[in-house]
């Protein structure tokens, strides 16, 4: 599959911080690829490069095959950016600004329709009339994605779209944004709630101190983490476990066991056995994955003590 | 492809521009004008009798073209300035960064939008002294010329006063310590050859009295100096300014990281 975006190598330094240190990455046409990474990982600057507002020192950043800096106008026809901040221009409605956005792509009449059709599908066709300021919060969030939209760009970036929303806005936003997916976008997605990068993201790069310490298939990047979690529960309240058993426990409750499992030193079959021997009668167990959020800290755990 | 010319892009940026001010006329139109019919007021009659300018011409039409050409000074400036100023600080100048636009569109877009100002402005002055005062205009081209090289210098110097500025205050000082004076000490209010020698020959360093006095020749058929330097002056001043204003654009200083 050709690539959508293409960053190589990209190096930014704000004075004495360097932001990023030689970021490499791809992102497929038509993935929906998360980035992510804390505070301060170096993820805005990455997606403000791609969007042209930040100038890298090295390295160089292609998005549907042409370059952000040589031949910036084509990158950003392609290219459409919902901001992470509510920003917005007071003297404008909200059909005004959607169409003078347009008009910066060329675009006139011709895209009303288009127009009409985001106000729609955002809910925002009641407002239309609206000034910015007189919008909720999460209006204001559909009116950046339909400013980002309104040229039809191929690769959308969607700078942490749901931060600061309420569940249901939240929810809606997930679903809009798969929509946007399905109908053949490139999908880059920035994002503190893992929850939502682990729901939506088929692929996933994280940052830490301007530097990519993992890049994955979101299903392998989830198996890479070492334990997962193995819940029984127990006919009795029993308290003599075995002593194999005492540094894998982190939960215990009446009739109930919660066990940490290595996934390659531990086996299942091991650790049933053990328990039978030690008379101890299992009615159920289920087992657990690690979320995305464990994995996360893992790595970045890893990447500190190292 | 870097080099080609989004036309459209820049007509829009131009309109969006215009419509902002337009949206609060009252403000950026109505009261400039009122302020210069005020300020002729007082000037008249404190000092119609004091200043002696061209024989033949009394001091109420010799200050007319100036106080004109002031008000568009001003509010050229004060367009690209506020503009750009007010959308860098709630960050909606990003709508306009991330379009396919570049530096010459955007520098065209607003200077186009500042000159429109400055002439309507302008022309609203005019329109509003021409019942009262037999005010004569010789060389209806040149006067739009200068109306058009001063709004473009000063929309210039306005986004450039925008783009190194980081509050509001910085943008009060550009306007009260660089454009006020220069506005002010530029024969507005009397004749530069009528000031003691040092104060004339730093006079004709100030590019605004250039402005003022081509301006006032083509009201009157009269000025200070030749009206050729003024428009080579005027014109020299808008190319260098522009030239300055596209390249800090290009550099991103301040509005792309």
């Amino acid at each position: 599959m050709p690539n959508a975006i293409v960053i190589q190598n990209v190096h930014k330094t704000y004075r004495q911080l360097e932001a990023l240190r030689g970021i490499t990455l791809d992102i497929p046409q038509g993935s929906f690829f998360g980035l992510l990474g804390p505070n301060g990982a170096g993820k805005s600057t990455l997606i403000n490069i791609i969007a042209g507002l930040v100038r890298a020192n090295q390295g160089q950043i292609t998005v549907l095959g042409h370059d952000v800096v040589k031949d910036w106008r084509l990158a950003r026809f392609a290219l459409g950016i919902v901001p992470q901040e509510l920003v917005y221009d007071a003297f404008f409605n909200v059909r005004e600004m959607l169409k003078l956005q347009a008009g910066y792509f060329g675009l006139g009449k011709e895209n009303e329709p288009w127009i009409d059709e985001l106000l729609e599908t955002l809910s925002l066709t009641s407002k239309a009339n609206e000034s910015f300021l007189r919008l909720s919060g999460g209006m204001k969030r559909r009116l950046l994605i339909a400013l980002a939209l309104v040229h039809k760009p191929k690769v959308v970036v969607l700078d942490e779209p749901t931060a600061g929303v309420d569940v249901e806005l939240r929810q809606a936003l997930w679903q809009f944004a798969k929509k946007l997916h399905q109908a053949g976008h490139t999908i880059l997605l920035t994002t503190h709630y893992l929850e939502e990068a682990e729901a939506l993201c088929e692929k996933i790069a994280i940052l830490n101190h301007g530097e990519m310490i993992a890049l994955d298939q979101t299903k392998n990047l989830l198996a890479r983490h070492p334990y997962r979690w193995l819940y029984l529960d127990l006919k009795e309240n029993y308290h003599n476990f075995p002593f194999i058993l005492k540094d894998k426990i982190i939960h215990q409750k009446p009739q109930q066991l919660v066990l940490r499992l290595h996934r390659d030193k531990d086996s299942i079959v091991g650790i049933l056995e053990e328990l039978r021997n030690a008379n101890i009668e299992v009615i159920d167990l289920h087992m657990n994955e690690p979320s995305l959020e464990e994995v996360f800290i893992h790595l970045i755990n890893q990447e500190v003590s190292s | 492809m870097k080099y080609y010319m989004n036309w459209r892009g820049l007509y829009i940026l131009f309109l969006k521009e215009v419509w902002r001010f337009w949206k609060v006329a009252t403000q950026t139109i109505l009261a400039p004008v009122l302020n210069v019919l005020l300020y002729l007021i007082v000037f008249t009659s404190a000092l119609s009798h004091q200043i002696e300018t061209y024989p033949s011409i009394n001091y109420t039409v010799f200050l007319l073209p100036g106080l004109i050409m002031l008000a568009i000074l001003q509010n050229a400036f004060a367009n690209s300035s506020s503009s750009l100023f007010q959308s860098k600080q709630n960050a909606g100048i990003i709508f306009v960064l991330l379009a396919p636009i570049s530096s010459l569109e955007f520098y065209l877009a607003f200077i186009g939008a500042a000159i429109v100002r400055g002439l309507l402005v302008g022309i609203g002055v005019w329109i509003s002294v021409i019942f009262f005062i037999d005010l004569p205009l010789q060389h209806i081209g040149l006067a739009f010329f200068f109306a058009i090289i001063a709004s473009a210098l000063l929309g210039a110097m306005g986004l450039i006063a925008a783009i190194y500025s980081d509050k509001w205050d910085h943008i009060a000082a550009f306007q009260n310590f660089i454009i006020l004076p220069l506005t002010f000490l530029s024969g507005v209010f009397y004749l530069i050859r009528d000031l003691p020698p040092f104060w004339a020959k730093l006079s004709y360093l100030n590019p605004f009295f250039y402005l003022i006095d081509g301006f006032r020749y083509s009201f009157l058929g009269i000025s200070d100096i030749n009206v050729t330097i003024s428009i080579v002056f005027s014109g020299v001043a808008f190319i260098v300014m522009s030239i300055f204003t596209v390249w800090l654009l290009e550099t991103g200083y301040k509005l792309r990281g």
